[in-house]
């Protein structure tokens, strides 16, 4: 049993900080719960009007690196009327000590309860958070359930990409924010801070909340079943409760934080992250993040350098991370690696470029950041087979691939991680060998180059149908089926110069359930979490056995919500939360994914996915290239109806 | 150019293990835009040279590291930049020019003297510490190994207690290649709970001066 019997009893930060000096040398590294790192805002508690935590639920040690957080981080801290501090979840062993020693979970800054700010702002990037948001909530004293919250409770509120499907965290969380944060944040504590002056009731709070553009009040809807089962449509409580509900977007990038918090102990991306787009215009069809992160914008590399130069200066960082979903599709990305590696030259400065293409412009890109460490060359193909690769709408060619190979090692890198997924739709064994094959092939590349030095890892994950994309319609595969094709896989990859790293077949399933759940999920998460489960990222901790009794507890069956092939014209649990892309547009995107039919990058013509017809006010605001759809000029949107798509639009076919 | 530097590991800093600690210092270096030198090779590594590693919950008021730079710049200089470039957890002593050819600061490190607050009262704590300094020796094991506890402690006594009312201890202890003493361990002799005290280092003892030119 994981709630402690008399609840958290210390309430000043002075008691807590008392306590902390017996428990803190007695568990593993607790420089995870100290605070006090260079560049941490310590604000005067009295002289400001709203409290935030910020909270992520999971590890300092990954908390740390979320780059969501740090951006809110800095947006509170800047306004004089509030202050941000941070908070994340305690390990086991100082769980356990703050339960025995009854301290509350505490922020990092001044160590005062999380349950005295006036809102706990949650990061859920993915959703083996969420029983870590229950157990966070209850280790601050706040009642789990956002309806037994009461008027001195604090405002609760989430936001991330899981919350893209809020529902199964709706009976937790008081309001989501659907979407991007920097400007909403402001209007949130606005409206806390005119509702807290005005002493009206909690019920208050929430309606006004859910009136901004972005914000998802769960409590005002309710969700309709058909007979079978099936989710019917959702209700709104209150007439003015918007339906649906339009995420949020920022016309254009605000300037970067450069302002980073640099930990003294070490955690997983020790360094800084500037991002240098948002959004992506390639249209994996498996891709949540390019799906929700649409329309494509980007910041100039005159202020992408400045942000760099700022930020090594503040922090002494010896390593920038350049961010973005696809970044040799950063419209001026020769221009900022060239400029990059000009002024750093010789500085011992470490530029990491995630997410490349497989072309050999690639190779050359980094050859030019890079000056001396060339351990790993990291590509995506996702998929072994060019059929495949159409159907994910990830085309390249194997030779393609093979060619970037071959540059690659005779660069001078010794070894190349290669990432697939299992569980494509129309999988065959054939596919899943080819991975082997493809494996091997690019090894063999290696060797004529580089000898016996050469090597390559695969990691295969496993697919995962996510909602808002063109396959949220497909199953995934069982529990049986991964276990064959990964068995297949281990037989296949072995040898010299070969690694495999894999997904467990558990902790994939544990996610499609959590991220293709409904309103009937939240009792299932509740109870999982009664019965231990927490730390779900962690194979270690992860309790499958409790989720499945949970599952049974509720009378629910896991495999309605990730094994079933759903029906064209089934309504998602999560439609009324609206990406801005279509639902006709995924409709159509995953018909043509059967017929193995491809989409070119949308720069060069757009679909008409929905962005620009939903945004097109901000977009004729802001013309030229800090967005990469089309101008809007006109009143009219100059984007042809996708009535008859095999008419009115080009295709690369197969 | 070497530059020997003396700065304070303090409360914030209190569980920055000796790693992050290094680590912490290449970044300081680096704020301060002071030319930090690097390894040549694969993987350049910060040329910083820690006198003793220590241990992770202790605080000091006299760390020490050799630092090397790739130009030569007034240490008035190197001072002030690392005054104004340390983070909090790292207090800036002094800096002084070492000899490029001199040893290193663990070679010529032979003892270290702490201060130990017990946060937790040991009954009959004078007679035990007499009873220590009048023993021959004191066998203990530390990570299933044996050895002798006695010849460590080159001093100990009890100092008046704190403001706060704890006992306090001072201790010399060995701190040589092979044969380092750890506070903890006489804390464990005494019989008092290792874990209940605040352990902090008060000066690092070196065979010959180390801060002259």
């Amino acid at each position: 049993m994981i709630r402690s019997e008399d609840g958290p009893t210390l309430q000043t930060p002075q008691d807590i900080s008392n306590h902390l000096e017996r428990i803190l040398p007695r568990v593993e590294k607790p420089g995870r719960y100290t605070g006090g790192e260079l560049n941490q805002i310590v604000k005067d508690w009295q002289a400001v009007k709203t409290r935030v935590a910020l909270v992520f639920p999971d590890l300092y040690d990954l908390g740390m690196s979320n780059l969501g957080l740090a951006i809110l981080y800095d947006q509170i801290n800047q306004r004089e009327d509030a202050l941000a501090e941070r908070a994340y979840s305690p390990w086991v062993d100082m769980e356990a000590a703050m339960r025995q020693a009854g301290i509350p979970l505490y922020s990092l800054e001044t160590k005062h309860p999380l349950a005295s700010f006036d809102i706990i702002g949650i990061s859920l990037p993915y959703e083996t958070l969420y029983t870590n948001t229950l157990n966070i909530l209850d280790l601050s004293g706040i009642p789990v359930f956002s309806s037994q919250r009461s008027q001195s409770d604090p405002l609760v509120i989430a936001g991330g990409h899981a919350t893209y499907n809020p529902e199964p965290m709706h009976a937790f969380i008081d309001a989501f924010v659907i979407g991007e944060g920097e400007e909403v944040i402001h209007e949130i504590i606005e409206r806390h801070q005119a509702w807290k002056a005005s002493g009206a009731e909690r019920s208050e709070l929430l309606r006004s909340l859910s009136h901004i553009w972005g914000v998802y009040v769960p409590s005002l809807y309710e969700a309709r079943y058909e007979p079978d089962g099936v989710f019917s449509h959702i209700v709104k409580l209150v007439d003015d409760a918007p339906l649906p509900v339009v995420k949020r977007i920022v016309s254009r990038l605000p300037p970067p934080p450069t302002n980073f918090i640099v930990p003294y102990i070490e955690t997983v991306h020790n360094r800084i992250p500037i991002e240098i787009m948002r959004g992506c215009t390639r249209g994996c069809r498996f891709c949540h993040a390019g799906m929700i992160t649409r329309p494509v914008r980007e910041r100039s590399v005159s202020e992408i350098i400045a942000a760099i130069e700022t930020a090594l200066e503040k922090t002494g960082y010896e390593e920038v991370g350049l961010l973005s979903l696809s970044s040799s599709d950063y419209t001026h990305i020769l221009e900022l690696v060239t400029a990059v590696s000009e002024r750093y030259a010789g500085k011992n400065l470490n530029v990491s470029l995630p997410s490349l293409r497989i072309e050999s412009f690639s190779v050359d890109l980094m050859d030019a950041l890079i000056d001396s460490r060339r351990s790993g060359f990291t590509l995506a193909p996702e998929a072994a087979t060019e059929r495949m690769r159409e159907i994910i709408n990830k085309p390249v060619s194997t030779q393609q691939l093979l060619d970037t190979a071959r540059e690659i090692y005779s660069r001078g890198w010794l070894h190349i991680k290669l990432y697939f997924m299992i569980g494509h739709p129309s999988e065959t064994v054939e596919d899943v060998q080819a991975i082997a094959d493809l494996c091997k092939a690019v090894l063999a590349e290696g060797r004529k180059v580089i000898g016996k030095r050469a090597s390559v890892t695969a990691g295969v994950s496993t697919f995962i149908p996510k909602p808002h994309t063109p396959f949220q319609w497909v199953p995934c595969d069982t529990v049986e089926q991964i276990r064959a094709k990964q068995d297949l896989l281990r037989k296949a990859l072995r040898g010299n110069g070969l690694k495999l790293n894999w997904v467990r077949p558990e902790d994939s399933l544990l996610e499609a359930w959590l991220s293709r759940g409904d309103r009937r999920l939240a009792n299932v998460i509740y109870h999982a979490w009664q019965l231990g489960a927490r730390f779900d990222a962690w194979g270690d901790q992860m309790k499958f056995d409790a989720w499945i009794q949970a599952f049974k507890e509720q009378g629910i069956d896991p495999g309605f919500y990730s094994h079933r092939e759903r029906p064209i014209d089934e309504t998602f649990p999560w439609e009324h939360i609206s990406t801005s892309v279509r639902k006709k547009f995924l409709t159509e995107d995953y018909l043509w994914s059967r017929q193995g039919k491809t989409r070119i990058d949308c720069r060069e013509r757009c679909f008409a996915c929905g962005i620009l017809p939903t945004f097109a006010e901000i977009r004729r605001a802001n013309p030229g290239e800090v967005w990469q759809c089309p101008e809007v000029k006109s009143r009219r949107i100059p984007i042809r109806d996708l009535q008859s798509p095999e008419l009115a639009l080009p295709m690369v076919e197969n | 150019m070497r530059i020997r530097l003396l700065f304070a590991k303090t409360e914030a800093m209190r569980f920055t293990g000796h790693l992050d600690l290094f680590r912490a210092i290449e970044r300081m270096i680096r704020r301060s835009r002071l030319p930090l030198a690097y390894s040549q090779g694969f993987k350049p590594h910060p040329r910083i040279n820690l006198a003793s590693a220590l241990p992770l919950g202790f605080t000091s008021d006299a760390e020490m590291a050799d630092i090397w730079l790739q130009e030569e710049i007034p240490v008035e200089l190197i001072q002030r930049a690392l005054q104004d470039a340390a983070p909090p957890g790292i207090l800036i002593h002094s800096c002084f020019p070492a000899a490029p050819q001199a040893s290193s600061l663990q070679a010529d490190l032979v003892a270290c003297d702490y201060l130990v607050t017990l946060l937790e009262p040991i009954p009959n704590l004078e007679s035990k510490v007499d009873a220590i300094l009048a023993a021959s020796e004191l066998p203990r094991q530390r990570r299933n190994k044996s050895y002798d506890l006695r010849p460590l402690i080159e001093q100990l006594q009890v100092l008046s207690p704190s403001q706060a009312g704890f006992a306090r201890l001072y201790m010399r202890l060995a701190a040589r290649e092979g044969a380092t003493g750890r506070p903890e361990e006489v804390v464990a002799e005494l019989g008092g709970d290792t874990l209940a005290a605040r352990y902090h280092r008060l000066r690092l003892v070196f065979s010959s001066p180390v801060t002259s030119n």
